[in-house]
């Protein structure tokens, strides 16, 4: 599904990913972690297709196409997701009218008719059950006022109206409560079929607990330093990063 | 970044003008140029009563030492008076009693334009007065509305039918010394609307006028009066649209409204007049004046304006807010794209106890415009708990264009509440990111943005208009982002 091969990345001239390789499968689930500042959400940026990041070197395909040449849009339309890890507040602009805007853009550019209204309202019921969001999110502007955790859920809610081929989750877990993370894991897990798969990028092994990892990579100063089964997020749990510091700092 | 966010504003905003043709329709024009003469011309032509003649008259020698007045947020080009033709007419003129009277040429005009001057084709309750550059060609459903007593007319035939009720009224708001070109108006006015509601009468349709301005070298000026008497209501639309041309043409208003007691008047415009290209040259020069009084007790009078065309726009709708517990609204949103300059805003006066007014203004530029707002609450001595609350606020696409606040608070009462927030905003790049990340185009994303900033103001619209309105700010702003 996808493939990455020595991705290099600037933002603002300065290098932040130095090399990245990275292949995932359908029906996969691959875990990042790594400290802060490693480059994990300017890696999400690149293969969301943000401008502010500069690829200068590499490759990404996607579903066997050149992503990289894709604008942002094509991508999303192509399947991928990306949850922000700080999503973004638009005043003004509804819930309902971001996601039905989305959702029929999508549509047409798989040449499909506008959803009908109906439908459109019973599918937000039961996605919003999925995520068991708060109903008067909905009604109110695209994450204005907000709280963290609701946020979050509602990069989640997102997720599971568009299913994504490839969702990438940048520190969905992060600002939720137990519960809350609990019924979100619930919700990626429902959504998981043997055609889709999804990169999750966290700082805890809790989150993991629930969505069980394929592979489970360390990205540090812009590379990818470790690969291994979900075992290495226990390890992590327990050492920290020194020891992966230590590693490659020398 | 910066540069690539301006170059997307840009394409976006680089929208054409779809209402830029021009009817071949025979003219019947006078001489260029203003004096006596010619102000007693057109007083002529139009069969006018002698008040009517003098008030002109009056008029134009005030003008004669009157200056244009300077103080506005606008680079105005020196206009030549003389070179400027002040009264066009379609030369068949019709007789108003059937539309297969009305010239071919003029109907498919305004078929192009989407108003249908056919009643029997109009879906919607709509009644239209239909005004292409000097006179009015036709108005809609006048039988129906003259059974409950509300007129509904061509301003040159509530002269001749109802000289009562326009000597009483005419001025009566907008005196004709008021301002330059409120007194120019008064002087060489052609045509417009009157439209005058019976006591305890809720008019059953929507009321509209519909200005075209259609000849070359013309200036256009024409004057709105509406009358709503004690307990009555209208909703009060206005439209505007003009031929794409390199030369920029005057267009100087009035409108006057009367609200008495318990009477309310919605009064909303969609302006659209033609702003010139993206070098700035052509375009209408929108001068307007527009004034409503609430006369009368718990009266109302709410405005609601979507200015998107014109190259310049110099336009204050204003409420004196004469009788106990009246109030005034004021809701608009402003779009200047490229050249465009729009100073705009209202004027709020209390005079009665009790009276309240709200003012949301929304001004949204983007290419190299200027928009400002310019605002006036005035709170008389004897206005006890006088109430106003003001939100303006601006949003700017793209960082070659401009938006400015010049709010004016005069309160004279020690008890006046008055509240007033602005806000500037950008279409943030992270904003845009996040719909293309949901698989929404830049382009659509900024309309969504758009529209969802000037939600509160569109709200304000009647129904069909409201959906009009919402695609010509996508179409104004077409090529614009960032
Ligand atoms: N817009 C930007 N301008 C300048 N530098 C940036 C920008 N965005 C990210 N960086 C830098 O890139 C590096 C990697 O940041 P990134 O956000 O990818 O880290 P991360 O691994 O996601 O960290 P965290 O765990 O804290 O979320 C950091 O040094 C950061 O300061
Ligand atoms: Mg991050």
């Amino acid at each position: 599904m996808l493939i990455i091969k020595d991705l290099h990345a600037e933002i603002d001239g300065k290098e932040i990913l130095k090399g990245i390789n990275l292949e995932l499968n359908a029906g996969e689930v691959h875990a990042i972690m790594g400290p802060n500042g490693s480059g994990k959400s300017t890696l999400a940026a690149v293969l969301s297709g943000r401008e502010l990041v500069k690829v200068t070197k590499g490759k990404v395909l996607y579903k066997g196409n050149n992503l990289l040449e894709m604008s942002p849009e094509k991508r999303a339309h192509a399947g991928i997701f990306l949850g922000f890890q700080y999503p973004i507040e638009i005043p003004g602009v509804s819930m309902i009218n971001f996601m039905k805007t989305a959702i029929n853009e999508q549509r047409k550019a798989k040449g499909l008719e506008p959803i009908n209204p109906s439908d459109f309202l019973k599918l937000m019921r039961e996605k919003k059950a999925l995520v068991d969001m708060d109903s008067s999110l909905t009604s109110r502007s695209v994450n204005e006022g907000f709280s963290g955790g609701e946020k979050k859920r509602n990069e989640i809610f997102q997720m599971a109206m568009l299913e994504p081929d490839l969702a990438i989750l940048d520190e969905t877990d992060s600002g939720l409560d137990i519960d809350a993370l609990r019924t979100v894991a619930n919700g990626v897990n429902k959504l998981k079929t043997s055609e889709n798969a999804s990169i999750v990028i966290t700082h805890y092994q809790r989150l993991l607990d629930y969505i069980i990892p394929d592979r489970v990579h360390v990205l540090y100063k812009g590379k990818i330093v470790k690969s291994s089964g979900k075992e290495l997020a226990l390890e992590l749990e327990e050492k920290g990063y020194d020891w992966i510091k230590k590693e490659n700092d020398k | 970044m910066q540069k690539e966010q301006d170059k997307i504003l840009n394409d976006i905003t680089q929208g054409d003008y779809k209402y830029g043709f021009y009817s071949d329709i025979e003219m019947e024009t006078i001489p260029k140029g203003l004096n006596e003469d010619i102000v007693r011309m057109i007083s002529k032509k139009k069969n006018e009563p002698d008040f009517m003649l003098e008030y002109r008259l009056k008029a134009f020698r005030h003008w004669q030492s009157m200056k244009m007045p300077d103080w506005a947020h606008l680079k105005i080009p020196e206009i030549d008076y003389q070179d400027i033709i002040y009264y066009a007419a379609p030369k068949n003129k019709p007789v108003l009693d059937s539309l297969d009277d009305v010239d071919p040429e003029v109907k498919e005009t305004f078929d192009k334009l989407g108003i249908s001057l056919d009643e029997q084709k109009r879906l919607t309750g709509v009644a239209v007065d239909a005004v292409i550059d000097s006179v009015s060609v036709k108005t809609t459903f006048k039988e129906t509305l003259a059974e409950l007593g509300i007129i509904f007319c061509s301003f040159t035939d509530a002269v001749q039918e109802h000289p009562d009720l326009v000597k009483k009224y005419m001025g009566s708001v907008v005196p004709y010394s008021d301002n330059f070109f409120a007194t120019l108006n008064s002087a060489v006015f052609s045509d417009g609307s009157f439209c005058y509601i019976p006591r305890g009468v809720r008019c059953p349709m929507e009321l509209s006028t519909y200005f075209r301005i259609n000849a070359a070298n013309t200036g256009q000026f024409e004057r709105t009066l509406i009358i709503a008497d004690e307990g009555s209501y209208v909703s009060y639309l206005e439209g505007c649209t003009a031929p794409q041309r390199d030369e920029n043409q005057l267009h100087a208003a009035i409108v006057e409204i009367v609200a008495m007691e318990n009477a309310e008047v919605k009064y909303s415009t969609v302006q659209n007049w033609y702003p010139g290209n993206k070098n700035g040259v052509g375009g209408i020069y929108n001068f307007v004046t527009k004034r409503g009084i609430c006369k009368g007790d718990n009266s109302k009078i709410s405005w609601t304006q979507v200015e998107t065309g014109s190259a310049i726009t110099w336009k204050y709708p204003s409420c004196i807010l004469k009788g106990n517990n009246s109030v005034g609204e004021f809701y608009s949103v402003a779009v200047t794209n490229n050249h465009q300059q729009a100073d705009t805003g209202t004027k709020m006066i209390h005079i009665g106890k009790n009276t309240k007014s709200l003012i949301i203004s929304k001004g949204i530029s983007a290419g190299k415009s200027d928009n400002s707002y310019r605002g006036l609450v005035k709170v008389l001595k004897n206005a006890e708990n006088a109430r106003n609350f003001s939100q303006c606020d601006s949003l700017l696409l793209g960082d070659r264009c401009g938006a400015h606040t010049f709010p004016h608070i005069e309160a004279d009462n020690p008890g006046a509440i008055v509240e007033h927030e602005a806000t500037t905003s950008k279409i943030g790049e992270d904003q845009i990111f996040y719909c293309n990340q949901r698989g929404i185009s830049t382009e659509d994303a900024i309309a969504l943005i758009v529209n969802g900033y000037a939600r509160e103001v569109l709200n304000k619209l009647p129904m069909e208009f409201a959906v009009e309105a919402q695609k010509l700010l996508q179409i104004s702003l077409e090529g614009s982002v960032g």
